[in-house]
């Protein structure tokens, strides 16, 4: 009796196991997409700013940590903080009170720094509208089958965001670089997040598909800053950016964590401000949608079931040899017969002198015979003693003389009737 | 005095409306249209009503097909109703601004005393290499040669062969044994060409696979959704890097003859595609690069195993050691070849049913692939460290050409039932293949250049304030005319000048789309507008205007008056 129940539990836990193993390889191709890329902007700079420096580098190093590569981030930060002359401990940047993690390092890669983080530049990596002399590290080369996740980052207002305290970026633009994004296909699923004052209302005028957006602060609200540091002096972080981080550390590649988790990150108890998300335009269900379909970059991945064998070239390209060795001997004694032509002062026409070569298999055509710097013409067929001969010795040639011949003769002949 | 100092006045008031009808005659005339003139934006004339046109896409693809009857198919009675050519049109509509049109022409003769000779070997292999010697079909064309039933050619089970340059050997079926009149014959043969065609030159789903930029199907099942996903989209270069990783450079010494075995394996492939895009080959051997999973040691084969679930973590840590040609934006394939190290070799690549996989590698859509090359059989255990181990390129090569050929799009489609392939050729691609994989690139080219085109131009209409520079109005009008070139020789059925045009209307395109000058920066709310522009007009504007009310009141009231005199 135990056994049968110890077996029937075995049985649907082996059962269940495959199931599971089935619902991976399906899930894969469930989202649709290849490959990741992510955009991070910090657009302020100034000593101040800190925290939202801090804010972009930490999303940056947990996207790094999820699996997404370098070659397809795009950074932009003013990157002002770490060699700033009043850091007390230059070439870091910390997110932790006590100075606990520093999320500068040493492999941060900027892709546009200073005064290149523009709305202008911001714009043309989005559009895609870049000079042709942009190297590949400051492109976003996505294509219609990727998921980008664009973190935004900064003092913002009631539909524009500031950058680097010069100009700034309208909500109604932003919208219309996602259409142009989405008319020719740049992305496959966008998840835009935004940590600034009153973020909300920079995701109100989207009006393309499949996109996600998730903002710090309703219209109205302001996002609040979350600790300073006494030693450094500056607020370290934003709250939204600390506890969507909190957030991201549990998260690991395999994780099967949602997008509907990440609505509840930061509830108003934490935050004081009210985080928002939109999620009309997104096509799928945020439920269905991975955590990790955004902030990392699990590779779809395929066994390789066929091969192509390759010892029959190894034949031909033996083949290849013989007729490269033939070609050689013929130059060779070509050119002792034109010496031996030349040392009896009797000329040979290189212009009349054809070459043919007589074989079943299409020979490589790039065969050449060079006598006295003069390339000897290739031919398919020529008549010689009467008879039209063709390198594939077939007659057709030939057939179609005799029939000329013939047709001409037996066209007299019907002229006599 | 008093007649003086009100004829005074009068001049100066005259003066003084002289001098308000002046000022307000000057900013009519010349003041509005230097402002118009200044602040407009510079738009070079479209062809709009052209790339409108282009928007309702009719597409017709053109197929020639020969059907040439062998000896003891037809009677030479027969041979005499059949008719020379035959034209069937499948029309199908997408969706409401898309619409497909396939014309396949058949021809029908018999065949001539070389090809009979041709057809008399022993084997279907055999007789389509003779056939080829005898004429070679231009692109996008095929042969059909018909065989009687009882043609000992192809094996009891299997009624087509399917050769490797454009010819395919069918054959009749049983029922067509006697009795039969030429109606009958051409009912019987005309859906198993059709089904040829499909295989051979192009099938609806491929090209509404390719048609996917501009009308999002719902996805069939999950093998179509994975087929459209793992190929590159059609682009005008490649770029491929192959790269060696050695973890363990002081156990193994590891040499490859990369440049021998590109040229002898990849380069005729290559060569055969230049119609299709432009390749630019690197290699790479990188050191201590590990994979990022830890293999589980297997004890009943006593090796080391990848299961599938794990091999997608394997790319991302390499991915971040992998460089890439910064001059250029074309796609990346990267195939990486892995030599485990000595402590974890051997090491098998299992897959969903814990079977080992022959080729021991794996690919990734969009990607590249990666295969895992074993060395421990090459050196005894008691070897002195580091063994020199020369790579059998010929393998690798035959693991990386089919992984290319599944990246590339050139598609190894289950055969249907009852049809025998015949290996692909010497350059690893078939002549029908490629054929397949230029229809498919041109009507994907064509989709994707009239998609960027209309929404450019869709574009540029709604924002008034970006400026069109000549060079995109040039652009945008040689897209437009190599886009109608190209659908004129699909029509045509001339499949490598489609392909060609179809190019040229994808780079210019999108050139004119990605300039850099078509930024959309202007953006002014009217409020933004109204704000700027009053401070500046309106302090001159209303001493004018009021002047104007002053002139126009006062002559109003003098003609009152003079009404007033006459009555």
């Amino acid at each position: 009796m135990k056994i049968l129940t110890f077996f029937s539990l075995f049985s649907t836990f082996l059962s269940a196991n495959s199931i599971n193993v089935e619902e991976n390889a399906g899930q894969f191709f469930s989202s649709g997409h290849t490959n990741n890329w992510a955009v991070l902007v910090c657009t302020s700079r100034f000593w101040f700013n800190y925290r939202h420096v801090a804010n972009t580098l930490s999303v940056y190093r947990s996207v790094k940590r999820l699996g997404i590569p370098d070659s397809h981030i795009v950074l932009m930060l003013a990157d002002d903080m770490a060699c700033n002359h009043r850091n007390p401990k230059p070439a870091t940047v910390f997110s932790h009170k006590n100075m606990e993690l520093n999320v500068y390092g040493d492999d941060v890669e900027v892709d546009y720094r200073g005064y290149e983080v523009t709305v202008e530049n911001f714009l043309r990596v989005l559009t895609g509208r870049l000079p042709p002399s942009t190297p590949r590290s400051k492109r976003l080369l996505s294509d219609d089958r990727s998921n980008i996740l664009i973190y935004l980052t900064g003092h913002g207002g009631n539909g524009f965001l500031k950058f680097q305290d010069s100009e700034e970026i309208s909500n109604v633009e932003l919208a219309d670089a996602f259409e142009q994004m989405w008319q020719k296909r740049r992305y496959n699923e966008l998840l835009f997040i935004i940590d600034t004052c009153q973020g909300a209302s920079m995701y109100e005028r989207f009006y393309s598909p499949n996109l996600m957006a998730l903002a710090s602060s309703q219209v109205g609200e302001d996002s609040l800053s979350h600790q300073p540091d006494l030693a450094i002096g500056v607020h370290l972080m934003d709250r939204y950016t600390f506890y969507l981080l909190e957030f991201l550390e549990d998260i690991h590649p395999a994780s099967k964590a949602n997008m509907k988790d990440l609505f509840k990150v930061c509830p108003k108890s934490q935050c004081v401000s009210t985080p928002g998300h939109r999620t009309d335009l997104f096509l799928r269900d945020p439920g269905s949608a991975l955590i990790t379909d955004f902030f990392g970059s699990v590779r779809k991945v395929e066994i390789t079931m066929e091969t192509i064998n390759l010892t029959d070239l190894i034949k031909e390209a033996e083949q290849k040899d013989n007729v490269q060795q033939m070609l050689e001997m013929v130059t060779n004694e070509m050119n002792i017969l034109k010496l031996w032509f030349d040392s009896n002062k009797l000329s040979l026409n290189l212009n009349k002198t054809k070459f043919m070569i007589f074989g079943n298999h299409t020979t490589n055509i790039d065969v050449k015979i060079v006598i006295d710097n003069k390339t000897i013409e290739r031919v398919y067929e020529s008549k010689f003693l009467g008879v039209v001969l063709d390198h594939k010795l077939c007659w057709k040639p030939h057939i179609k003389y005799l029939c000329m011949k013939m047709a001409r003769s037996i066209g007299i002949l019907s002229k006599t009737r | 005095m008093l007649i003086k100092a009100s004829l005074l006045i009068q001049s100066k008031r005259r003066r003084g409306q002289l001098a308000a009808l002046s000022i307000a005659a000057v900013v009519i005339m010349v003041g509005v249209p230097l402002w118009w003139r200044t602040t407009e934006t510079y738009r070079a004339w479209l062809p709009v009503s052209q790339i409108n046109e282009l928007a309702n896409m009719q597409l017709q693809l053109s197929a020639d097909v020969e059907v040439v009857f062998a000896r003891g198919t037809v009677t030479p009675e027969q041979q005499k109703k059949v008719p020379l050519t035959q034209t069937q049109d499948e029309e199908h509509t997408v969706d409401e601004n898309t619409a497909l049109r396939y014309r396949y022409e058949i021809r029908y003769r018999t065949a001539t005393i070389m090809e009979e000779d041709a057809l008399d070997q022993p084997t279907a292999a055999e007789a389509d290499l003779s056939l080829h010697t005898l004429s070679e079909s231009p692109c996008g064309s095929l042969v059909v040669y018909v065989i009687p039933e009882s043609s000992s050619l192809l094996p009891e089970d299997m009624d087509v062969y399917i050769g490797q340059r454009r010819t395919a050997l069918l054959r009749i079926g049983a029922q067509m044994r006697v009795g039969r009149t030429v109606e009958q014959l051409l009912a019987h043969l005309e859906p198993r060409i059709k089904q040829v065609l499909q295989v051979m030159s192009f099938s609806h789903t491929d090209i509404t696979a390719a048609l996917s930029d501009r009308v999002r199907l719902s996805p069939g099942n999950k093998e179509s959704i994975a087929d459209s996903m793992r190929a590159f989209k059609s682009s005008p270069g490649y770029e491929i890097t192959f790269s060696l990783l050695n973890p363990d450079p002081k156990s193994h010494r590891l040499h490859w003859d990369i440049e021998g075995a590109v040229q002898t394996y990849i380069q005729p492939l290559l060569t055969k595609l230049a119609p299709v895009a432009n390749f630019s080959l690197d290699s790479q051997t990188l050191y201590y690069a590990m994979l990022g999973v830890n293999p589980r040691f297997d004890s009943s084969s006593s090796a080391y195993t990848l299961n599938s679930d794990s091999l997608a973590h394997v790319i991302n840590p390499v991915e971040a050691r992998l460089g890439s040609n910064a001059a250029s934006s074309n796609p990346v394939l990267n195939f990486l070849l892995y030599v485990p190290d000595a402590h974890h070799s051997p090491l098998y690549i299992h897959d969903n049913k814990k079977q080992e996989v022959p080729s021991n590698a794996f690919h990734s859509p969009r990607w590249g692939g990666i295969m895992v090359y074993n060395v421990n059989g090459f050196y005894r255990p008691e070897a002195v460290l580091p063994v020199d181990i020369n790579i059998n390129m010929a393998k690798v090569m035959g693991v990386f050409l089919a992984q290319l050929r599944l990246l590339l799009g050139v598609q190894s489609s289950t055969a249907p039932p009852g049809f025998l392939m015949a290996p692909c050729g010497s350059t690893g691609l078939a002549d029908w293949e490629l054929d397949r994989l230029m229809w498919s690139r041109s009507v994907e080219n064509v989709a994707t250049a009239t998609t960027t085109i209309t929404s450019l131009a869709q574009l540029l209409d709604q924002i008034g304030n970006i400026v069109i520079n000549d060079n995109i109005a040039e652009q945008v009008s040689s897209a437009v005319t190599s886009l109608q070139l190209a659908v004129a020789e699909l029509e045509a059925g001339n499949l490598g000048f489609a392909l060609q045009y179809s190019k040229e209307a994808i780079m210019a395109s999108e050139r004119a789309f990605f300039d850099p000058s078509l930024l959309h920066l202007l953006y002014f709310p009217d409020d933004q507008k109204f704000a700027i522009y009053i401070p500046l007009f309106l302090p001159m504007c209303v001493p004018i205007l009021l002047s104007l009310l002053k002139i126009v009141s006062e002559a109003r009231q003098k003609r009152r008056e003079k009404q007033a005199k006459k009555d």
